[in-house]
Parts: C-alpha cells; sequence; structure tokens
C-alpha cells in the first residue's frame, strides 16, 4: 500500500486586502468584492506533505477541497506544486456549513479515500479564523491530532514526529498513522509553481468545468486520467443531508459589529529596566504578544 | 505578492506578436513531442498558453524572491571559501527558488529536460529576472553556455552535459584574459592534447569570469601551437567536478556585486572540446557572444524598468512647495521620456529575439530534415537581421538603460544619493551594460557593418510598406522624410570614401537609422494597441529632431578637422 497523504484545502476571499465592500448588509462576507485564493495556513499545510513525499519514496498527495466548482483552482494549484491529484467536494446542498458540518462532510470525503497515512491541513481559514475544522475533522475519524505544527522532526512509514508551535515554546511530539496535523503559518512557506508540473497539469478539470470549456482536449484527455479531477456531490459521500449546509449548522451569525480601532488613552514608559519589564508583563497578560 | 510579469501588461502584449505563430510552428515542428512528454504543448494557443502561464512562475519568484533579496545580495556579495565560490545567501535562495520552479534549461529541448522554450519568452525571463536583480540576471542568464553546447557539441557532449542544466547546473564561459579582452584573438591560455590519458589539458590564466566557479564552464584556448590569431583558438568544456582551476580572486566592483567576476588559473585541467578545433572564436564565441548581447538587451530593459517604477513611484510620493513632484513640468517630462524609452527598447528588444528565433529554429529544423529552398532562403533572412539587430540592441538598450537610471536617481534628489533607496543600486548595476559582452564603442563597430550593407535601410523599407491607420500616416511620412536623409547622410559619408571618416561617424550613422527603426518599432506597436500611439508620437518627434542634429553635424562637418581630433594622439 503505498503512502497516501491527505491535504485539506481552501479557497478563501483574501480578507488581507479588506476594501470597504468586503461585508454585505447582512453581515456576510461578499465574496464577490474579495479576489479568491488558496488558504494561506493551506499552503503551508502543502508544503509539509510536499516534505513528507519528498521523504517517503512513492508518497501520493491527494488534496480534497469543499467548496464551489471554480474552487478546483485549488487543486490545480496544489498539483502545479507537486500534489498528485484530488476531490472538489462541491454540493448546493453544502451551503451555509459551518465548521459542524464541514468537518463531518469532510471526514466522509476522508473515509472514502481510505486507507490513508496522513491527514494534514492548515492551522485555519482566513475567513473564518475558527481553526476547528481541521481538529473536528480528526475527531470525527477517530484518529490522534497533532495541532499548531511548525516542522516535521522525523518521518518514517510507521510514524511522524512533530515540532508544535505554542504560545509558550515549543513541543516535540510523535504519532503512529493514521493521524491528523493541523499546520501554523510559521511553518515553511510553500515551494513555488514548478514549470512542466504548471504544463503537464494545466488542463485537468472537474466535469462541471469540462461543460464550460469551449475546448476540451478530449483526445490529450483520454489518454491522461490525471487531467479529470474528482468531483463528489452528497450522495457521492453518501452524507445525511440532515448533517449538512444550515441545518446541519447550529452556529448562527446574531449580529455584527463594526469595530474602529482607535488609541483611548497613552501611558508612558521610561526607559529602564523596571518599567520595560511591567511593559513586557501587561503586554502578555493582555496577550497581546506572547 | 508582487508578480513582475502580470503588473506588466507589456509583456504580454510582446507575446501576442504576430510572428509568434510562425516561431512556434519552427519550434514545436507539428507538436510531435506531445505523444512523448506530458507537458509538450499540443498546439500554438496551447503553446503561447504554457509560456503565459511559466512567464507567470517566473514573475513571481521575481517579485516575491529575488527582487526583495537584492539588496542584502548586493551588501553580502560572493566569497571564497576552501577555493570555491559561495554565494550570498540571498542569491543561493533565488537559485533554490528557480530550481524548485524547474526553470533552469528553459531554452534546451525536452529530450534533455528542457522546457524546449523560443528565444522571446526565455528573453522575457531574463528581463524580469534584470529587473528583480540585475547582479542575478548573470547567473540566470548563463544559460545560454547549455545553448551553445546544444547547438554546437558532439552528440556525447550534449548527453553528458545538457541534463545537468535543467538540474541546476550552473555555467560560465570563460573568454577573457588579463591581455585579451575585447580582443579575443590574443588569448592565451593553452590547450594541449594528452595522449596518454585522452583528454585535452587546459593551463593559463582567464580573468574577469562571471560565475567563474560554475559547474560547467566553456573555455576559450590555444589549441594550435605557434599560432596567435583567432584560427589557433578552440572551444573547452571543463567541468567543475575535475578540481584542477583554482579561483585566484573575486573582483569587487560598482555593480552586479552579487554576481561573482572571478579570476581562475588552469593547471593541467581536463577538458573537452566543443565542436571542431580552430572554430573555437570564429564561429562559437561569435554565436555564444550574440546571445550574450541579447542577454544584455533582456538586462537593460529590465533594469530601465525597475528604475522607472522607483522614479515613478518617488515623484508621487515626495512632495515639495505643497504637491508631490511628479506634478512639475521638468519632473513629468524626465518621467515620460523614461517611459517612452522603455517602450522603445522593449520593442527593439523582442524584435530582435523574434529574428534570432526564426533562424535558430530552421537550424535546428535542419538537423531533422532538409530545408527547402525558399526556407533555406528565409532562414538566410532572418540570421541576417539577427546578426545586424543584436549589435544595435546592445548599443542602444545599454545607453538608454543608464541614462534612465541616471534620471531615475535625479528625480530621486539627495535621497538617490543615499544608501537608503534602491535606485543607488540600479544605477551601479546599469553602468556595466554598456561595457560587458563589447563596449558601445565595439557594437558601433560591428553596427555599422548594417548601414553599409544597406540591411537596415531594408528593414527600414519592410517596415515603411507596413499597413498603418489613417490617424498614423503622418508618423509615418516623418520616418520616411527621416530615412531620406538618412540615406543623404550616409551618402555624403560614403562619398568621401576615407575609412577613417567613416569610422568617425560611425556612431552618428548608427544611431540616426536606429531612431528611426525605433520609431517604426514603436508605429507598429501602436497598431495592434491603441495605447502605444503615445510612445511612438512622443518619440518620433523627438527622433527626428535628434536626428536632424547628428545629420547637419554630418553634412557640415570638414574632413580637414579630423586632424583635431587626432592631435591627442600626439601630446
Amino acid at each position: 500500500m503505498s503512502f497516501r497523504i491527505i491535504v485539506l484545502a481552501k479557497q478563501v476571499p483574501d480578507t488581507r486586502n479588506v476594501g470597504k465592500d468586503a461585508m454585505k448588509a447582512d453581515g456576510t462576507v461578499n465574496r464577490a468584492a474579495l479576489p479568491a485564493i488558496f488558504n494561506p495556513e493551506d499552503l503551508n499545510a502543502l508544503e509539509m506533505a510536499l516534505k513528507v513525499k519528498d521523504s517517503i519514496p512513492g508518497a501520493e498527495i491527494l488534496i480534497v477541497s469543499m467548496g464551489p466548482g471554480r474552487a478546483a483552482e485549488i487543486i490545480r494549484e496544489s498539483m502545479y506544486r507537486g500534489a498528485d491529484g484530488g476531490v472538489l467536494v462541491s454540493d448546493r446542498k453544502f451551503a451555509g456549513s459551518d465548521t459542524l458540518a464541514t468537518s463531518y462532510t469532510l471526514s466522509l470525503a476522508v473515509k472514502k479515500l481510505a486507507p490513508y497515512h496522513l491527514l494534514i491541513a492548515g492551522r485555519q481559514a482566513i475567513d473564518g479564523d475558527t481553526a476547528q475544522v481541521g481538529p473536528q475533522t480528526a475527531e470525527k475519524l477517530e484518529i490522534p491530532q497533532i495541532t499548531y505544527a511548525e516542522d516535521v522532526v522525523a518521518v518514517d512509514s510507521s510514524s511522524i514526529t512533530i515540532k508544535r508551535r505554542l504560545e509558550r515554546g515549543i513541543e516535540v511530539v510523535k504519532s503512529p498513522y493514521p493521524c491528523a496535523v493541523t499546520v501554523h503559518g510559521s511553518a515553511a512557506p510553500c515551494r513555488p509553481r514548478n514549470a512542466k508540473l504548471v504544463m503537464k497539469f494545466k488542463h485537468a478539470r472537474t466535469l462541471s468545468e469540462l461543460q464550460e470549456e469551449t475546448k476540451d482536449y478530449t483526445e490529450m484527455r483520454a489518454d491522461r486520467p490525471y487531467l479529470n479531477i474528482l468531483e463528489w456531490s452528497v450522495d457521492d459521500i453518501q452524507a445525511d443531508v440532515e448533517k449538512l449546509g444550515l441545518s446541519g449548522s447550529p452556529t448562527k451569525v446574531k449580529k455584527i459589529d463594526n469595530v474602529v480601532l482607535q488609541a483611548k488613552e497613552s501611558r508612558q514608559f521610561s526607559s529602564d529596566e523596571k518599567d520595560i519589564d511591567q511593559l513586557m508583563k501587561e503586554l502578555i497578560a493582555s496577550h497581546i504578544v506572547g | 505578492m508582487a508578480n513582475f510579469y502580470t503588473d506588466n501588461k507589456n509583456m504580454k502584449f510582446h507575446l501576442g506578436h504576430p510572428l509568434m505563430e510562425k516561431i512556434v510552428r519552427l519550434k514545436e515542428q507539428n507538436y510531435s513531442d506531445k505523444d512523448k512528454f506530458d507537458y509538450a504543448p499540443t498546439d500554438f494557443e496551447d503553446t503561447i498558453d504554457s509560456y503565459d502561464k511559466v512567464l507567470e512562475i517566473v514573475g513571481e519568484i521575481c517579485g516575491d524572491i529575488i527582487g526583495p533579496n537584492a539588496e542584502s545580495v548586493d551588501h553580502d556579495g560572493p566569497t571564497i571559501v576552501n577555493n570555491e565560490v559561495v554565494y550570498a545567501p540571498g542569491t543561493q535562495k533565488n537559485l533554490d527558488a528557480i530550481n524548485n520552479a524547474g526553470l533552469f534549461g528553459m531554452s534546451l529541448p525536452r529530450e534533455f529536460g528542457g522546457l524546449n522554450f523560443s528565444m522571446v519568452p526565455y528573453v522575457m525571463a531574463a528581463e524580469l529576472v534584470s529587473r528583480a536583480d540585475a547582479g542575478f540576471a548573470n547567473i540566470w542568464g548563463l544559460q545560454d553556455c547549455a545553448e551553445t553546447i546544444h547547438e554546437f557539441g558532439s552528440q556525447e557532449i550534449k548527453e553528458e552535459f545538457l541534463p545537468r542544466f535543467p538540474k541546476g547546473a550552473t555555467a560560465a564561459m570563460d573568454l577573457t584574459e588579463p591581455d585579451a579582452g575585447s580582443d579575443l584573438q590574443a588569448v592565451q591560455l593553452k590547450a594541449t592534447w594528452d595522449e596518454a590519458s585522452k583528454v585535452w589539458r587546459l593551463n593559463g590564466v582567464k580573468r574577469f569570469i562571471t560565475n567563474g566557479d560554475a559547474d560547467v564552464s566553456l573555455v576559450l584556448a590555444r589549441s594550435e601551437e605557434g599560432t596567435s590569431d583567432a584560427r589557433g583558438l578552440s572551444l573547452f568544456v571543463y567541468d567543475r567536478a575535475d578540481k584542477a582551476m583554482t579561483i585566484r580572486r573575486i573582483e569587487n566592483k560598482l555593480g552586479i556585486k552579487g554576481s561573482p567576476t572571478c579570476e581562475l588559473v588552469f593547471s593541467n585541467a581536463p577538458a573537452q572540446l566543443v565542436g571542431d578545433r580552430k572554430m573555437g572564436l570564429i564561429k562559437y564565441v561569435m554565436s555564444l557572444m550574440n546571445s550574450a548581447r541579447l542577454g544584455v538587451g533582456a538586462q537593460s530593459v529590465g533594469i530601465a524598468e525597475a528604475a522607472y517604477r522607483e522614479a515613478l513611484k518617488y515623484a508621487f510620493e515626495r512632495e515639495q512647495f505643497g504637491k508631490a513632484i511628479a506634478q512639475y513640468p521638468a519632473v513629468y517630462e524626465m518621467l515620460t521620456w523614461m517611459s517612452v524609452r522603455v517602450d522603445a527598447i522593449r520593442s527593439l528588444l523582442y524584435e530582435t529575439a523574434r529574428f534570432v528565433d526564426v533562424y535558430k529554429a530552421y537550424n535546428f529544423v535542419a538537423e531533422t530534415r532538409k530545408l527547402e529552398a525558399d526556407e533555406r532562403q528565409d532562414s538566410k533572412n532572418f540570421q541576417k537581421l539577427a546578426d545586424a539587430f543584436t549589435p544595435l540592441l546592445k548599443l542602444i538598450s545599454s545607453e538608454y538603460c543608464n541614462s534612465i537610471a541616471y534620471d531615475s536617481l535625479q528625480i530621486h534628489g539627495g535621497t538617490g544619493f543615499m544608501k537608503d533607496f534602491p535606485i543607488e543600486r540600479i544605477y551601479r548595476d546599469a553602468r556595466i551594460t554598456t561595457i560587458y559582452e563589447g563596449t558601445s564603442q565595439l557594437q558601433v563597430v560591428a553596427a555599422i557593418k548594417g548601414v553599409t550593407s544597406g540591411t537596415y535601410l531594408k528593414a527600414i523599407k519592410d517596415y515603411e510598406a507596413q499597413p498603418i491607420k489613417p490617424e498614423h500616416e503622418y508618423l509615418r511620412r516623418t520616418l520616411a522624410d527621416m530615412t531620406i536623409r538618412f540615406e543623404a547622410a550616409q551618402a555624403k559619408v560614403e562619398n568621401l570614401k576615407d575609412g577613417d571618416m567613416l569610422d568617425f561617424h560611425a556612431r552618428r550613422l548608427v544611431e540616426i537609422a536606429g531612431n528611426i527603426i525605433l520609431g517604426y518599432l514603436l508605429l507598429g506597436d501602436a497598431q495592434r494597441e491603441e495605447r502605444f500611439t503615445r510612445s511612438a508620437t512622443i518619440f518620433i518627434v523627438k527622433a527626428d529632431s535628434e536626428n536632424r542634429q547628428k545629420e547637419s553635424y554630418i553634412q557640415h562637418f570638414d574632413p580637414r578637422q579630423l586632424g583635431l581630433y587626432k592631435a591627442t594622439l600626439e601630446a
């Protein structure tokens, strides 16, 4: 059995460059106003998976992404960097899913790809910042999880040793397979796209995308099965519709406030040891530095 | 999150030139590679799409990695440790990124692990890298050596060396020596055949060698004992793994400090002959130098683009007398003239690259089948154009690059003179472009042949015959008038039947022709995209008056006054 790594990756609105149209009046994110990008910490996760793949001959990386049709771009982007393929989990019935419904859906998709060794995901997505989906998915799969991973210390075909970046230091933990790892933004940045892989995989499409293509390269597709990106619906993963989308999501947005940050008071500290020490203690206590 | 390819729509504009269809057709030979390689294109559109996507990777690496590293690379520079050149940490990171992205060996055929890209996208990559860090552009650009091995090496040498380049092997071309700079016929480094071990042995010194400690070096050496001119020189390939070369020192330079310039001593170094004996300088180095000159053209355009962007940014940020300095006529005239010249030299760069592309592609087609008579003629015409345009490009782009960098620093005022802004580095980096790979003065010696042989005039007449939008007709008339005056100035000099006078006016004649060519190229760009009308108009009007000044000097110059110049020699 080959060594299988599954990476959970999400396409997100680029909330790092927020303009005034970023939110709609009802308090939801205005996705049309923000460019769709590869969730930054998922790129760190992909790099970690690629690093593992580099050290285990024959290892393969599959991307699982849940989202609308255009999220197939995330799978292609991953293939351009060294992933072997992926599945887009896409269905209108998933719309409105919170972390509970999302992790339920993802866990079913991952189960369908079993047996696997590693499940790697970014710590959190920049559109929700919950950091719950990775751990919840691991719980539903009943596998051990290592969160806040920063680096792979050692890996072989029987276990993985991970360095965790924690608030007050680092921790090194070892786990057997299968296990889940969520990756922190301080981990190595993802390698650039590779020219040959881009040319090899640029025609990769999901079935729905193919139906919209003007030029389908049918002949080429027949000889190159890797150009077909899998697309799974609710039926494909045999999900319970009640646990999906809005009905499966206990989280409800009650209200959204506009927060305007402003300096209310200023305090003077002298540059002697005692004052600086005091300042640091206060900053740590209020979680501004940690 | 910067991307130097996507933030500059002029790159894609040149990738969309109508001649690309012919270039790709020749280069991909019926797209036969698609059955052997999973990354080979299936048709023209697919090929251009691949070029575009790969250039996007180059642009991203330039914007996010190479550009941000440029300052530290300039500061740290390379060092020698245990007789090995160790790059600045930033340089090494750049190389790693380029390697991970699989970009080395861009123009090599796929059978050797390359991407089989034509010259145009390859030159574009060089422009992008140069905009990010002109010094690093040399390490990038030396993959031209692979091209030389591919063109002239035996099958065994190709198989031994070429697959190493796409895996990241670096290259150097070891030509110059302490007493052989512009005059390479004077090369002394000795190559002798070692019958016992069946290899050539190299002995001697090379100086000013860019990236001298490369994995693979092409070395020009004297293989024919008792000779003293070009006919005694052959080209060799030396593998660093043989450890038979010492690095005497790394030069401390004004600019491009990240690029290690080395003095090398070869001691009984084993090497293999590339191609035929005695053809080293006459054929192979001439070809290598032509690629290198095209490379300096790309470097010049990249540096000029960087300098212009720095000036533009600063001129809008800096306020004096209550408004941004860009608002003052003296400043916006400079900014405009800078951007017009960048457009002009970029247009000349890709025109030249296309000429090179066509004839080189024909040469490779000729290896697989006999060319038809009309194909042979076509190939010959393009080679002629490439040979005439290459020195013109090297001359004009490097001179413009320097003047644009000068203007950019000027716009920065006192701040530009400090080490705090990138422009001081860009200004220093620009300076070498008019010097290496043949000084501007030597480019004129090559380019004047384009004037006397009529090659430029023929190209100009061809441009003149192109269809044009009615509203541009007056610009064409100006260029046509400039052409008539160019012919008159040339006739004036030639009628003197005096070699000294031709030499004396050579640069002026070349620049007059160059201005007309640049004018037509911008006018051609304006036919494809309206926004180039501005550059074309500004350039042609200025070029017209610049040419008049030169023509007036030529027409009124009294040949007897040449003696006043020669008097310097007698002092």
